[in-house]
């Protein structure tokens, strides 16, 4: 190789590098700015840039993998709408269309054209999950998306840097918290006015004109280094089908993968058809998760862009819960949207057996509770509901994962979400509750040579010994988590009374006063055979109570 | 207590692979550098001040301060060589420890593990008992519940104890009640009180705290006690301070039993080397640029204080990334650190991207370069390659690099490539650099602060070689280095105030303030503090500066708010209300107008005041450079070539010099890389000032 070639070949790694700093950055400032918890504790959000034919070059590395290229589809969209020979310097553009964005109303996506000398260089597009958008809420309760709060089709928020205040109006006046609301969109535009920034003193520190040649050379390494690891896999088709609970009949989650030169297609035909609930899956949000569930073992190292998520590609026959359509109820589109992976893997596993994690709980257990005046069930709570003061609080928390090649699944951690639980003490100093246990649940993790991470005990109690109501989405209660390679299957959740009652994993149901909720969380899959566990590693987990004497001795033979 | 004139303070860092001892003399500042003894660190120490009290040929009578920072506790949480510990908990709450924030914090790495918690699950036990978040006893304390577990602690040979429980932060009484039988039993256990070491809501943040610190505490008392013994043994009879991550120093006591507040004290002594630079030549907004063996850690200064917070992680188990680690809950100074030092490793991926680090080779074989067997291509190998180390005087002419192995090696990893030569050395050190840039960047944007405008001041054995391309990446116009740049954090320990924060967590919503509440709280808090800082301080004039946690309504993270030190009152909810927005919008560009605030902790810091500094002389007018003492062809990054460079000694520079670039300006334990898009002088106090050139291109 010359010199001049080399030293353009390092010239363009390091643009590379710093075009995912430019994104990095864009995701700070969102993140610093948002009002929504879940974008400032959970990662909940998306950023990156894309060239004028609305391919993805870099991403921000933030927490949760429902946007991954649910956003990057997102851009095509505003493309077809407004070409980018009409954008004009100080443009933006917004929707929450859960078709044309990433798959619920919550999620608002803005994109900002980027202009270098009067030329439009390049598209920045950012998603965040804002605290609320009207309708029925953050709950699987609406039977269509009319009833799931404001839908903006993709329009303009900013025309040549004046806000569009007739939109901002008619958005604040249909959100329970529009001060809120409207400072997330400003941050969605601010982070993407920073992107734009930056990308334009990159492109003048390396005197480029336009991005096309980086842009080429981005996506065509990535697209590269994605097929190398393709094509090392055995061809072939594999099938895997899961059943989860689903809200009111269970359903089935029916993949068949196709592992070829060219790349890998995932179809989702075989799976259940859409639900009367919101947890019906928009494509885009189907995409994303089965994307994420492929790059956990294929390419996990190669950045999220075009050329990266091009050979993988997914679909499902319109009408099934995969691919909702319009006017379906899509809100809670994580309590499916999360087993994705779990299906995708088990195809996998066929493929690359050595590289796969058993199936974990998967689902968030989002305990979503509330107390006051006319939330419990009369003939339940009888007067005492009166007194007692209002309060909701959303709490999330996470049952085990699946285990993994030479390693145990992970006690109590969310996977595939990347959201983070908040402290006991938070949660009581800002709520009426009382939570008297929160601890590993013993014998819950699946037995295999690799264990299936232990789900937890949660025991809630009104400190006044007031009524309160869940709001229950919780899955894997009839269906756990399953082993793989001769690993057993995890604990199936539970959900009770500490009066012994059994509940319901979907819906709202009461705590009678005085009474406790109990949540057992399910454990993960076990991977391989239990016999061949090490011995050691069965004795700490007695020594640690994972797992009882007992179980040890049926499931271990120890 | 006024200090008597020209006696000498004594400064000793231990670092992970060198001692750096420093003594100043009125004026004069003299230095050593000896490796560190990892088995018996307090050989090291004593050798590297004997070495200096030698050089400077003075007796230890004429030491008035000892001032010491060390990273054993980081170390030892590090390699897990703390004391056998348990956590005593409410019972039904075993598991937070490990449970942590429930989370994966790399997502697309499945094989990721959470670090091991401190205290595996069989050593934590339960005590029946139960507090609400107002302190409100909901079930009394079973104290045979307590007793019940005194045969486990003998039973296991535990060392060290720490208690949390729920809500202790707002009423400690259990836990205190839970020690004082433990005490009574087992007299030779230490035991460490959570609503002591860090009285803060949130329980894991809590508890892996009062963990670390039961961890390393029996290691660094035994430590600590024996220093001082042997000091004492010396003829040292001077007061002895221990540097904290805070930047404050605090005394013996206090060091002995909250040593966790003892970790990370080498950098946040670079960190006040560098606020007291900032004050020293007038300069408001600073980033301060140490780089080291194996990291390099990045601090932003405004007006000549540095980012605080209260919380940081030790003991990153990937790649130095956020969440991988121990959350510990003190006073620290904020930085980011990253795995970018001489000493990383560079390698290809499957992209054909070059990376450096994080990875470090050590000292032993270390890199390629040191002609000791080692086959790791650095970037030290790559700065000789580039030309701009002298192989036969690195750190101080100890020992001899060596070129060929170095091209070597680097030639071998980058072959995917095809790189080779000063183009393939370019291509590590042009990574490194940018790395460290994008870091940076993404810390001040984090900390809604800007890079541009800010003077960067560079320490640490790497950091001069790299400063120039990093303030040309980062469009930075003045780079600053100090003397003494190789022992910068010893240095540092020389200006910081002892001083000692405390921290309360009491809750409750502006809406419904209760000043006399609040006054308590701050009284009690006060009257701590000064118990800490007076026998440290005696007869000085001390400072103290309040601040309230707070955020809106239920939100997850809270601001730092100045408090009035004095009697607050019922009227102050409004001023710090004001205050409240004003810090946030600061942050977050604005309000949100009806939501009602709430505090969550309160914190007190008292320290004594460090004399301002002289006014900063003016150098004389243009000295004529002197002859270079050498000429080298060396690699220019911003020019992606080779050019023929002048190599200064340091000494021989004079204030009013002015060197443009390319030039490289040696001292013994780095060298100065002065690229042509900069023009080198030496200011009043002996500093590099490299000033960026006006150049049409």
């Amino acid at each position: 190789m010359t010199e001049t070639s080399a030293l353009e070949q390092v010239r363009r790694q390091i643009m590379w590098n710093r075009l995912l700093s430019v994104v990095e950055e864009q995701a700070q400032v969102l993140i610093r700015t948002a009002f929504s918890t879940s974008v400032r504790e959970a990662g909940d959000l998306s950023a990156g840039v894309f060239d004028l034919q609305g391919r993805m070059l870099a991403q921000a590395v933030t927490g949760t993998p429902g946007h991954v290229n649910a956003m990057a589809a997102s851009v095509g969209f505003f493309l077809d709408r407004f070409p980018a020979a009409s954008m004009a310097e100080g443009d933006v553009y917004i929707t929450n269309d859960p078709w044309l964005g990433t798959g619920h109303t919550h999620d608002f996506t803005v994109v900002t054209p980027a202009f270098l000398k009067g030329r439009v260089v390049a598209l920045f597009a950012s998603t965040s999950h804002v605290v609320d958008v009207g309708g029925r809420g953050f709950s699987a309760d609406a039977r269509q998306v009319y009833e799931e709060g404001i839908r903006l089709p993709i329009m303009v928020l900013a025309k040549a840097g004046v806000m569009n205040e007739s939109l901002l109006e008619i958005v604040r006046a249909n959100v329970r918290e529009p001060v809120q609301v409207e400072g997330d969109l400003y941050s969605l535009a601010v982070c993407n006015e920073t992107g734009c920034r930056r990308l334009i003193e990159m492109m003048g520190e390396f005197k480029l004109e336009t991005l096309d040649d980086l842009a080429e050379s981005i996506i065509e390494t990535s697209r590269q280094a994605m097929l190398d690891e393709i094509r090392a896999l055995p061809f072939g088709v594999y099938e895997n089908a899961m059943r989860i609970d689903g809200f009111e009949k269970p359903i089935d989650l029916v993949a068949s993968m196709t592992i070829g030169e060219s790349g890998i297609d995932v179809d989702f035909t075989g799976t259940s058809p859409t639900s009367a609930y919101g947890i019906n899956v928009p494509l885009t949000y189907t995409q994303a998760y089965a994307s994420f569930g492929v790059r956990c073992v294929i390419g996990g190292a190669v950045p999220n862009n075009a050329g990266s998520l091009a050979p993988v590609r997914v679909s499902a026959p319109k009408g099934s819960i995969l691919n909702a359509p319009e006017p379906c109820a899509v809100t809670a589109r994580h309590v499916v949207g999360q087993m994705l992976p779990d299906v995708v893997l088990g195809c996998l596993y066929q493929a690359k057996p050595e590289a796969v994690p058993a199936e974990g709980t998967s689902c968030l257990w989002i305990a979503a509770l509330l107390g006051g005046h006319g939330v419990a069930d009369d003939n339940e709570g009888g007067g005492e509901g009166l007194e007692a003061p209002p309060f909701t609080i959303s709490m999330f928390h996470n049952g085990g994962t699946g285990g993994r090649p030479g390693q145990d699944g992970l006690n109590a951690t969310a996977f595939p979400s990347g959201v983070r639980n908040t402290p006991v003490e938070i949660n009581e100093t800002i709520t009426p509750l009382i939570i008297w246990h929160k601890e590993y649940r013993e014998d819950s993790g699946g037995a295999g040579e690799h264990r299936g991470g232990a789900g937890q005990v949660m025991e809630i109690a009104h400190a006044q010994g007031a009524p309160f109501a869940v709001s229950a989405l919780f899955d894997r209660i009839d269906h756990p988590p399953r082993g793989r390679g001769g690993g057993a299957a995890g604990a199936s959740g539970r959900l009770s009374l500490g009066s012994g009652a059994e509940l319901s994993g979907k819906g709202r149901q009461t705590i009678p006063a005085g009474d406790r909720l109990i949540l057992e969380m399910p454990g993960g899959g076990g991977l391989g055979e239990p016999r061949k566990r090490a011995k050691n590693s069965i004795a700490k987990d007695v020594r640690d109570g994972f797992v009882s004497p007992q179980a040890a001795a049926r499931d271990y033979g120890e | 207590m006024p200090k008597p004139k020209g006696q000498a303070r004594l400064a000793v860092d231990i670092g992970g692979t060198f001692t750096d001892v420093a003594l100043e003399m009125g004026a004069r500042t003299l230095s050593a550098k000896v490796l560190t003894t990892p088995r018996q660190p307090q050989d090291g120490v004593l050798e590297g001040i004997a070495k200096v009290m030698a050089e400077a040929a003075i007796a230890p009578g004429e030491v008035g301060l000892i001032i010491h920072g060390t990273t054993l506790a980081t170390n030892a949480l590090i390699e897990r060589k703390g004391a056998r510990t348990a956590l005593i908990v409410t019972e039904g709450h075993r598991d937070s420890l490990e449970m942590a924030y429930e989370n994966r914090f790399a997502q697309y790495d499945i094989a990721i593990d959470r670090p091991d918690p401190l205290v595996p699950r069989y050593l934590r036990w339960p005590v029946s008992e139960r507090l609400n978040a107002a302190g409100e006893t909901l079930l009394a304390l079973d104290e045979v519940s307590v007793k019940t577990l005194i045969p486990l602690v003998r039973e296991h040979g535990i060392e060290s104890i720490a208690i949390g429980l729920i809500h202790s932060y707002a009423k400690p009484a259990h836990e205190q009640r839970v020690a004082a039988i433990l005490a009574d039993a087992l007299p030779d256990v230490s035991l460490t009180l959570s609503s002591e070491v860090c009285p803060e809501i949130r329980e894991y943040e809590r508890l892996s705290t009062a963990c670390a610190n039961a961890y390393v505490r029996p290691l660094m008392a035994s430590y600590l006690t024996g220093l001082e013994a042997a000091l004492r043994a010396g003829g040292f009879t001077c007061p002895f301070l221990l540097m904290t991550s805070g930047g404050g120093l605090t005394g013996f006591e206090t060091a002995v039993r909250f040593p966790i507040r003892l970790v990370e004290s080498g950098p946040a002594g670079g960190a006040i080397l560098a606020s007291r630079i900032a004050e020293e030549c007038g300069l408001d907004r600073v980033l301060s640029f140490d780089m080291g063996g194996t990291t390099a850690k990045i601090c932003l200064i405004d007006d000549a204080k540095p980012l605080s917070s209260r919380s940081f992680e030790v003991a990153r188990v990937y790649r130095f990334l956020k969440g991988s680690g121990l959350p510990i809950r003190i006073p620290a100074i904020e930085m980011v650190e990253i795995g970018a030092g001489g000493g990383s490793i560079a390698w290809v991926d499957s992209l054909k991207r070059i990376n450096a680090g994080p990875e470090s080779a050590g000292s032993e074989p270390g890199p390629a370069c040191y002609g000791r067997g080692g086959r790791d291509s650095t970037v030290t190998d790559a700065d000789l390659v580039l030309g701009r180390l002298d192989p036969d005087s690195f750190a101080g002419g100890s020992f001899t690099l060596a070129p060929a192995p170095a091209a070597e090696a680097i030639e071998r990893v980058l072959a995917p490539l095809e790189l080779n030569g000063p183009a393939a050395a370019f291509a590590i050190a042009e990574v490194v650099d940018e790395n460290m840039a994008n870091a940076a960047r993404v810390h001040a944007i984090e900390w809604g602060k800007e890079i541009a405008g800010r003077t960067l001041i560079a320490f640490g054995g790497a950091a001069p070689l790299h400063a120039a391309r990093l303030g040309e990446k980062l469009g930075l116009d003045r780079i600053l280095i100090p003397s003494g740049a190789g022992v910068g954090s010893a240095i540092g320990f020389l200006r910081a105030p002892i001083a000692y924060e405390v921290v309360r967590s009491r809750y409750e919503r502006l809406s419904d303030f209760d000043p006399e509440a609040a006054n308590a709280v701050l009284g009690d808090m006060h009257e701590e503090a000064l118990a800490v800082v007076q026998p440290a301080a005696p007869g000085q004039d001390l400072t103290e500066t309040r601040s309230a946690y707070m955020r809106y309504l239920g939100q997850g993270h809270e601001i730092n708010v100045a408090v009035p030190v004095r009697p607050l009152s019922a009227a102050d909810a409004a001023i710090l209300k004001t205050s409240f927005d004003k810090a946030y919008t600061a942050l977050y560009s604005r309000t949100i107008p009806d939501l009602d605030i709430e505090i969550l902790s309160w914190t007190l810091s008292i320290q004594t005041q460090v004399p301002a500094p002289e006014a900063l002389a003016e150098s004389p007018a243009d000295i004529a450079a002197p002859q270079a003492a050498a000429r080298r062809a060396v690699f220019d990054p911003g020019q992606a070539k080779e050019l023929d460079t002048p190599i200064h000694r340091r000494a021989d520079l004079q204030p009013g010099v002015k060197i443009p670039g390319p030039a490289l300006i040696a001292e013994d334990q780095t060298t100065t890389v002065v690229s042509p898009s900069f023009e080198a002088s030496v200011n009043a106090l002996g500093y590099i000032v490299l000033e960026r050139r006006n150049i049409h291109d």
